[in-house]
């Protein structure tokens, strides 16, 4: 299986796809079509995506698939699932909407072990709206609302969310953070993600990303950035608990 | 006979207000009357009085509440004043005058909103539009009929049958339902208590009994007086 | 209560009990719910009752969880409800306005408290203006205000099969003395109304009737283009006003020639009905108007019940003018516009009668 190839569960209509050149989102995608192809798990997965860069998603599979609100991916998954329990519920979306506006429902999701996957795509900013600072802006990272570098003294530390996770989710649970810059071990988090949901049990797979428009980088900026700076903030890796 | 009765019964929360109203309400539904209970319920859990409104009817029922009651059953002073803004000048008003002081609240009574609430103080000010009269005042009522029902529930079955001794009362007093349909409402209600412990049906329909013949004389006047007349 | 067939029976209960038996009866599957009061009870029976017939419950971390899980339910096919009141109901704006632009079929019953805010738990009727118009976008959704037990069992099982049948959202709209005062009403199987199953379908992944019946794999909420949503909208609006000729339900008394219309809804309506029966009784020329739908609101109904009432009314409401608004608009002139608003607050048959002038 080549990396490069399109997964089978993609919707070659909607491609080539809407998101920025350099963007993450797409591998994150990727990612978690290899997974649902390897599980052949593509007629029994409803996937919905947050509002953000990831609404792009909306049509991105062949499965059943749809848009929500900012934030409110994981309650609408939670409710699919507990109505219909045979689907497996997928919610995508990014960190403005898990960790900010949204983050009561993935703490209250966790805590009840609601068998969902939750895939979060973390950039570091607010994208869609135009670059504003996120719970996962690094300190001192310019954005549109922290110009001069984000100060921890004025808005607090950058979030870490499966090591918040992990204090309140069931050992059965899953938690990990992957990387866009290592794509095959990403769709491995994510097939685990997918698994636990078949046991039963709350999945929760963190994907550190890159966002060139708003960081105002280039290819090798933007790589270094992710591979650098994210990465020595935010530890990949399954996060035990 | 009138064909609507407006009944308030008011209390201190944990004497049983609640169990009393629903029991008049739900006779009179077994009676096929046409009846209507509504708890009055608040933000509080404990302390406060309790006030619940029961209306029973040939015809349907329009509001729920009601600006001037046909009866009112006061189970303590405090709750005596409470009541006063529905107390008009042809009022039954039927307490008790063993003044009682207010009981400690009922451990089951906390937390269940529903079924036995208990108001906040500040409830009787929210409601309807009155001015309420001051609360020093003695209301101006048609009638007032005492029962010494604490202190005869205390020494003669079990203080907490103290409010079907008011029930018996009332029922007395209205004749709106036959005691012996208010029984079996209480039968229906507590028949998993009253199997447990046969005392407590005793009990309970002794208190009964207890109430409605105090008021004998009182509920014959009611009777033959013409419906909207003085009592 | 002797008249009853073998699918009936007559019960004496407060009204959020008759919500969770409507439901059940009904065959709602799943409530997501959060506490609020006055509806709390509708959860404590439903909860009780759910596991014995198949259903299912959960108590969610707030009314936004609760609205957007009713959407996940509905869009795998299964009949799903909440309930709510005062600050429940503005959370549950976000879900009702995303039902409204997806047409998912959720049905959420209002028992409204008093507002502004926090206010009191008890009663108003100040959720009108709330519930028919409170989110972003055109008010596509069906709102049903109950005036008595019986109503609210009819109309909460009705609100899963109108939901279902057009696809919007339907609320139905009660209030805290129907919530918790007991008294009597036949409950019944809804076989026995010639009322089927609740038509569910799946609706994410099921057949798409706009596209041959091939599976509805992708269901979108953002457009970038104005014109894009505008022709979306445009059948949005089209199919709400088809759906309106059958959905609208009033209540009318009176005759022509009479000299006043006296209009409420809900619990209100009750009293006011009662008013008007005893001052036309009494030989006194007035009517009596009741909405129950309030989105749609019955126009052409309320056109000629005005009509038939000297092009006068009186607006009776437990809120400052939230009914009269409608009312306002629905009768384009108007020779006299009375009111008697009580926001927060009873109203008697008694109050009622005294603000009657003719």
């Amino acid at each position: 299986m080549s990396e490069l190839s399109m997964p089978l569960s993609w919707n070659r209509e909607s491609k080539p796809h809407r998101f920025c050149p350099g963007c993450g989102h797409g591998l994150v995608l990727k990612a978690l079509g290899l997974a649902v192809d390897e599980l052949r798990l593509a007629d029994r997965v409803t996937f919905a995506c947050d509002i953000g860069c990831s609404l792009l998603a909306w049509d991105f599979f062949n499965f059943p698939s749809m848009q929500t609100h900012h934030g409110r991916t994981i309650p609408v998954m939670v409710g699919l699932k507990r109505a219909v329990p045979e689907r497996i519920a997928v919610a995508y979306l990014g960190d403005g909407g898990g960790y900010a506006i949204g983050l009561q429902h993935l703490v209250s999701s966790a805590l009840r072990d609601d068998p969902v996957t939750v895939i979060l795509v973390n950039n570091t900013v607010y994208a869609m709206t135009g670059g504003q600072m996120a719970p996962t802006t690094l300190i001192n990272q310019k954005t549109e609302t922290s110009p001069f570098g984000r100060d921890s003294g004025e808005t607090g530390t950058p979030f870490r969310g499966p090591e918040v996770l992990s204090a309140v989710v069931s050992s059965e649970a899953y938690l990990a953070r992957g990387t866009v810059a290592q794509v095959l071990k990403l769709k491995k988090m994510i097939q685990k993600g997918l698994e636990t949901q078949m046991n039963g049990h709350f999945a929760f797979v963190e994907a550190l990303s890159t966002c060139p428009t708003n960081w105002r980088t280039n290819a090798a900026a933007t790589w270094s950035f992710l591979e650098q700076d994210m990465g020595d903030y935010y530890r990949t890796g399954e996060i035990s608990h | 006979m009138r064909h609507l009765w407006k009944i308030m019964a008011a209390g201190e929360g944990g004497q049983g207000v609640q169990a009393l109203a629903e029991t008049l309400a739900l006779a009179a539904y077994r009676a096929e009357r046409q009846a209507l209970y509504i708890p009055n319920f608040g933000i509080e859990q404990r302390g406060g009085v309790s006030l619940a409104m029961v209306q029973i009817s040939d015809r349907e029922i329009g509001s729920p509440k009601f600006l001037t009651a046909d009866l009112v059953a006061a189970l303590s002073p405090r709750s005596l004043e409470r009541c006063d803004r529905y107390i008009g000048s042809e009022t039954i008003v039927l307490y008790d005058n063993s003044l009682m002081e207010a009981p400690a609240v009922a451990d089951e009574v906390v937390g269940l909103q529903s079924y036995d609430t208990i108001a906040p103080d500040a409830f009787a000010e929210r409601t309807g539009y009155r001015e309420g009269r001051s609360a020093a005042k003695r209301p101006v009522a048609g009638k007032f009929v005492a029962v010494p029902a604490a202190d005869q529930a205390r020494k003669m079955l079990h203080p907490r049958v103290f409010n079907m001794i008011i029930l018996g009362a009332i029922t007395g007093l209205t004749r709106v339902i036959d005691l012996a349909l208010i029984k079996e409402a209480l039968e229906v209600k507590l028949n998993r208590r009253f199997e447990a412990d046969p005392r407590l049906r005793d009990h309970n329909f002794r208190a009964l009994e207890l109430g409605y013949e105090q008021v004998r004389e009182a509920g014959e006047a009611v009777a033959a007086a013409p419906p909207g007349g003085r009592l | 209560m002797s008249n009853l067939t073998d699918l009936e029976r007559s019960a004496f209960m407060t009204g959020n009990e008759v919500v969770a038996q409507a439901a059940l009866a009904a065959g709602a599957e799943y409530m997501f719910g959060y506490p609020i009061t006055p509806q709390n009870e509708i959860m404590h029976y439903w909860r009780r009752l759910a596991p014995g017939h198949g259903r299912g419950f959960l108590q969610t971390e707030d009314e936004l969880s609760a609205g957007f899980a009713l959407l996940g339910a509905v869009i795998g096919g299964k009949a799903a409800f909440s309930a709510t009141a005062g600050p429940g109901t503005i959370l549950f704006q976000e879900s009702l306005s995303m039902a409204e632009m997806m047409r998912l079929p959720v049905v959420v019953v209002v028992q409204q408290r008093g507002g502004p805010s926090t206010a009191t738990v008890i009663y108003s009727q100040q959720e009108v203006t709330l519930t028919t118009f409170g989110g972003n976008g055109e008010g596509l959704r069906f709102v049903y205000s109950t005036s008595s037990h019986q109503e609210l069992y009819n109309y909460t099982i009705k609100a899963f099969h109108q939901a279902w049948r057009f696809r919007f959202p339907t609320l139905v709209l009660g209030d805290g003395y129907q919530a918790k005062m007991r008294e009597a009403l036949t409950l019944y199987e809804p076989a026995s109304n010639g009322l089927g199953p609740i038509p569910v379908k799946p609706i994410l992944g099921g057949a798409d009737l706009a596209n041959d019946g091939k599976p509805l794999l992708h269901m979108r909420n953002a457009f970038s283009v104005e014109e894009e949503l505008a022709e979306l909208l445009r059948d949005q609006i089209k199919a709400y006003e088809l759906a309106t000729e059958e959905i609208v339900e009033f209540e009318f008394v009176g005759e022509p020639e009479a000299a006043l219309l006296v209009v409420a809804h809900g619990i209100v309506g009750r009293a006011a009905r009662y008013a008007v029966a005893e001052l036309r009784a009494a030989g006194k020329k007035v009517n009596f108007f009741r909405p129950i739908t309030l989105r749609p609101f019955p126009e052409k109904a309320f056109q000629n019940a005005l009509e038939d009432s000297g092009r006068s009314v009186l607006v009776v409401e437990s809120a400052a003018g939230q009914l009269g608004r409608m009312v306002r608009l629905a009768a384009g002139s108007i020779e006299r516009f009375d009111t008697l608003y009580r926001p927060g607050v009873g109203i008697t048959m008694e109050e009622i009668k005294e603000a009657i002038h003719l």
